[in-house]
């Protein structure tokens, strides 16, 4: 017998038996090292069960023993395909602790690179998603020809491709360098074409439609309850983004929709991220032409050997995949006493089973595929 | 081979004859299709999946062909962390491949265990299972850098003999290319490392 494979009679012969099916953690379609265990009634589900933990590295417990500045270059790692949110969470979580000011020129900027970062994330994840879909290739090839355009701006800035390590506590590291904004300019100009080229391709493709329409249901009830949050609620008809909710920042200083879906199926879930993808560079115009100069890190912040005073803080933000969150609770030493990541992947992923039943295993792919999860931070 | 041969080889070449053994022939060959397992572990595996997009462009290499099962992968990258729980997978991945095979350590992580080394889930490097042929160091490597570990891979395939003492594996009844797969225990990976390929290095003590 096949391991991860095995077949229970059911109690009336005639109605066939349950096939249980192991996929993963090596799965060409499951982003990564995740597994599901699928019990099969014919081709329908009826039941499955997530399997975490291949990727658990010790994310938290690191943190609680290293310096409240080292653990910057660990947040890169948690959700590893949009670093520079997740510095941002996390330096929101120790300015709250300890009460530094941002100067307007860095709201700005860590706007600028939040933004970048979010069309980062959700182009590669049409690329993936319509890979899962069986489009092999392609698609991706096209979405990640725009991502190392941005990639490239990364690395001019922060010297750095994926693990920028960028953001400081009441600041960022480094300033602009010269004409890094004009190259800026130049990539937010010419990524309609390429948004409107992909939508061509993809949007009314008979094979998407038939394929992502009707997929994966999440009512707009049980996204409430589950805490699903970003992309994933929004598709479901809720108008909650923590940037028009929450006002962090610099955001209620610009125009910007927050675009909501009407069924919460797999189509919504990628629809809307094309949609946030413009509304996103709508920020950025109006970010790039307000920037203003000055300084980019309060100068009584301390990054070395920081103590913030006894307290806990909450920071969030709304990540490209929900909202993401740090908790911290100090006790006025140089390291946190508890650190506690709110990861959007995996609080998203919690509603696996319930978009599943009742589809075959290749709706399942589709609708892991639009939830968009990254391991590094469901496991952490 | 002599430099008479050399001189002969050349001019034979110019007017349209190659000579060359059957050794290099074969190892041309195989060092130009190395098919990698589509296997991606963290973060590395993004970086290796751009290596395979337009820009970097791995099938200037011949290794384009990422295959989902390991009956068909000549290599496995091992890209990004390995955990204690998903070790015995990585280990039984590499004994489903067919010989000859390849391994190239792709990161910090793979490695050594990398910045999380000091976790406690979290392997101190894949080569205490399986025998790695290229290291890659970088957090993540960058794509061209994974294109390098790739040529320095081909450069050792080139150089394998088919025959005589230093013919690889594969060739050889007495080696197998089977190795444990470990089991996670009551506390740890069960055996912690595998002897055959690992052992541990010995501690430098100066002025003594």
């Amino acid at each position: 017998m096949i391991p991860g494979v095995s077949i229970e009679e059911k109690t009336d012969p005639l109605q066939g038996q349950i096939l249980e099916v192991s996929m993963g953690p090596h799965h060409p379609s499951t982003h990564g090292v995740f597994r599901m265990d699928v019990k099969l009634d014919g081709e329908r589900i009826v039941s499955l069960k997530p399997v975490f933990g291949y990727l658990h590295r010790n994310h938290e417990k690191i943190a609680e023993d290293v310096s409240y500045l080292g653990s910057i270059p660990y947040t890169d790692r948690l959700d590893y395909l949009c670093s520079l949110t997740n510095n941002w969470a996390y330096c929101l979580a120790v300015e709250k602790l300890s009460g530094f000011e941002i100067p307007e020129r860095a709201e700005y900027i860590r706007v600028i690179v939040g933004e970048l970062t979010r069309l980062v994330n959700h182009t590669c994840l049409m690329g993936f998603f319509v890979q899962d879909l069986g489009a092999m290739g392609t698609p991706l090839m096209y979405a990640f020809r725009e991502r190392e355009k941005i990639l490239d701006l990364f690395e001019g800035l922060t010297g750095a491709r994926m693990m920028c390590n960028y953001m400081r506590f009441g600041g960022v590291r480094c300033d602009l360098p010269v004409g890094w904004i004009d190259e800026v300019k130049k990539v937010i100009a010419a990524f309609p074409r390429f948004l409107d080229e992909f939508e061509s391709l993809l949007t009314q493709n008979e094979i998407l439609i038939a394929r992502a329409q009707g997929v994966g249901v999440l009512s707009k009830e049980l996204a409430i309850n589950a805490g699903i949050t970003g992309p994933c609620l929004r598709a479901s008809g809720v108008g909650h983004d923590l940037r028009k909710v929450d006002a962090y920042s610099i955001y209620s200083r610009f125009d910007f929709k927050v675009p909501i879906g009407a069924h919460g199926d797999c189509y919504d879930r990628f629809m809307i991220r094309l949609l946030e993808m413009r509304e996103s560079l709508k920020i950025l115009d109006q970010a790039i032409a307000a920037l203003p100069s000055g300084q980019i890190i309060d100068p009584k912040a301390k990054s070395r050997g920081l103590r913030p005073k006894a307290g806990e803080a909450y920071g969030r933000i709304e990540a490209p995949k929900g909202e993401l969150g740090f908790y911290l609770i100090s006790e006025g030493g140089p390291s946190p006493y508890r650190y506690r990541v709110r990861p959007p992947s995996l609080i998203n992923l919690t509603v696996l089973e319930d978009m599943c039943l009742g589809g075959t295993v290749a709706d399942a792919i589709a609708t892991l595929g639009s939830i968009d999860i990254v391991l590094g931070e469901v496991d952490r | 081979m002599t430099e008479a041969d050399e001189k002969t080889i050349q001019d034979l070449r110019r007017s349209g004859i190659l000579l060359t053994t059957l050794e290099d022939l074969y190892n041309w060959g195989r060092s130009n299709s190395v098919w990698p397992l589509q296997f991606g572990l963290a973060c590395c595996a993004i970086e290796m999946i751009a290596a395979s997009m337009s820009r970097f462009d791995i099938a200037r290499f011949g290794s384009e062909v990422f295959r989902p099962s390991p009956r068909q992968a000549d290599l496995m990258i091992v890209s990004g962390t390995v955990t204690k729980k998903m070790a015995p997978q990585v280990v039984r991945l590499y004994n489903q491949m067919p010989e000859p095979k390849y391994v190239i350590a792709m990161g910090a992580c793979a490695i050594s265990g990398g910045p999380f080394k000091q976790g406690y889930n979290v392997l101190k490097g894949i080569d205490r299972y399986i025998p790695v042929d290229v290291h890659i160091p970088g957090c993540p490597p960058r794509p061209e850098a994974l294109l390098n570990g790739l040529m320095e891979l081909q450069e050792k395939i080139r150089e394998q003999n088919l025959t005589g003492e230093n013919r690889p594996h594969h060739l050889r009844s007495d080696v197998s290319g089977e190795f444990p797969v470990p089991e996670f225990g009551a506390c740890d990976l069960e055996p912690p490392s595998n002897p055959a390929v690992w052992t541990p290095p010995e501690p430098i003590r100066e002025g003594l």
